[in-house]
């Protein structure tokens, strides 16, 4: 009897840590296109954080503590124009406000986290970890080991591509010839596509697209992809409804 | 130009407090709670109508103006990528795509 269930123990266990380990091989092979477009770019960012004069440390920091690209990009030429503190605070504070809704969208899916997790997870939640769990969300595939380290690659990556431009800031000067650059818009384009589910989410897509353009010229840089986003869903929404009806 | 660094120091972490709050508090107080209908309808829209504003300001803005001229490199390779994510799904495919028609040209304009 005893054995047999210290036998049932030991094949439980060895089910969990296979289904951890293929977890965590979900999370690698989810992060290799992050992997790409990540190192490049925090190398990017690290050469100019530190050609404007940012210290190697805060630079890493910021990656670090901070982890959201743009915000990141526009806090450095700001620190560099010597704009007050409390400024670079409100604007990192409005161009990173759409981390609101993807919060939200996310929430109903991470309920069965503890709290610890979900802080760890807030944390790391960034565009492109989000728009990769709403997918695997929808292809029901959705794992948290698999998600963990999916964040967690990513955040790595994004820290030392920024070391790497710290400490290479003299060595490479463009990113560019190798198409890089290009790696994250295409991956939008490719989660994109998966996310347009129907008719409506194509239209929700377009006119936030065209929202977010027509903001961005008119003035509000900062705050074009939240208003944008808020304002595309809630066309889904209404014209469902009408439609509906 | 010398920055202070003390004062940078100092900055990073109010950057930090305000960038982790709205991606904390919609996760902490939300999820285990039962949404309105209506409410779940909007926040299915919510992950394609962000990523399409994320993605369409870098197409369609070169320096910042709207630019549908052939200089747009980012805007014209987008052709080639969309219609791989749209016919193959597939994920390594479509950058794979983007990089290489990216990198192309500008091998072609040297």
């Amino acid at each position: 009897m005893q054995s047999d269930s210290a036998q049932t123990t030991a094949t439980t266990m060895q089910k969990d840590s296979g289904v951890f380990q293929d977890g965590i091989l979900d999370g690698i092979k989810l992060a290799i296109p992050i992997i790409v477009g990540f190192l490049p770019v925090g190398f990017a960012f690290g050469v100019l954080a530190t050609k404007n004069g940012i210290s190697g440390f805060n630079t890493i920091l910021m990656s670090f503590i901070v982890l959201a690209g743009s915000s990141q990009f526009i806090a450095v030429s700001l620190f560099a124009a010597a704009v007050s503190p409390i400024a670079i605070i409100v604007t990192t504070f409005i161009v990173n406000l759409r981390h609101l809704l993807m919060s939200a969208a996310i929430a109903p899916h991470v309920s069965s986290m503890g709290f610890l997790k979900k802080l760890l997870f807030s944390f790391q939640l960034i565009d492109e970890t989000f728009a990769i769990h709403m997918t695997s969300i929808e292809r029901e595939k959705f794992g948290e080991t698999s998600a963990f380290t999916l964040n967690c690659i990513a955040h790595f990556c994004w820290v030392s591509g920024t070391a790497l431009g710290v400490f290479g800031s003299n060595l490479v000067h463009d990113i560019k010839p190798l198409g890089f650059d290009y790696a994250l818009p295409a991956m939008f384009v490719a989660l994109l596509i998966w996310q347009l589910r129907s008719n409506m989410h194509v239209i929700v897509a377009a006119f936030s697209a065209i929202c977010s353009i027509t903001l961005y010229l008119a003035g509000a840089e900062q705050l074009s992809v939240i208003l944008a986003a808020i304002i595309g869903a809630t066309t889904g929404v209404v014209l469902c409804s009408l439609t509906k009806k | 130009m010398q920055l202070d660094q003390e004062v940078i120091f100092i900055t990073l972490f109010g950057m930090m407090a305000v960038t982790y709050l709205p991606r904390l508090l919609p996760i902490a107080l939300l999820s285990n709670r039962k949404l309105p209908q209506v409410i779940t309808d909007w926040l299915s829209y919510v992950p394609a109508a962000i990523l399409s504003a994320l993605l369409a300001p870098s197409l369609f803005l070169l320096d910042g103006e709207f630019s549908l001229s052939f200089d747009n490199m980012y805007l014209w390779s987008a052709l080639p990528v969309f219609a791989v994510a749209i016919y193959t799904k597939s994920f390594f495919g479509t950058i794979a795509t983007g990089m290489l028609v990216i990198s192309g040209w500008r091998y072609l304009l040297l």
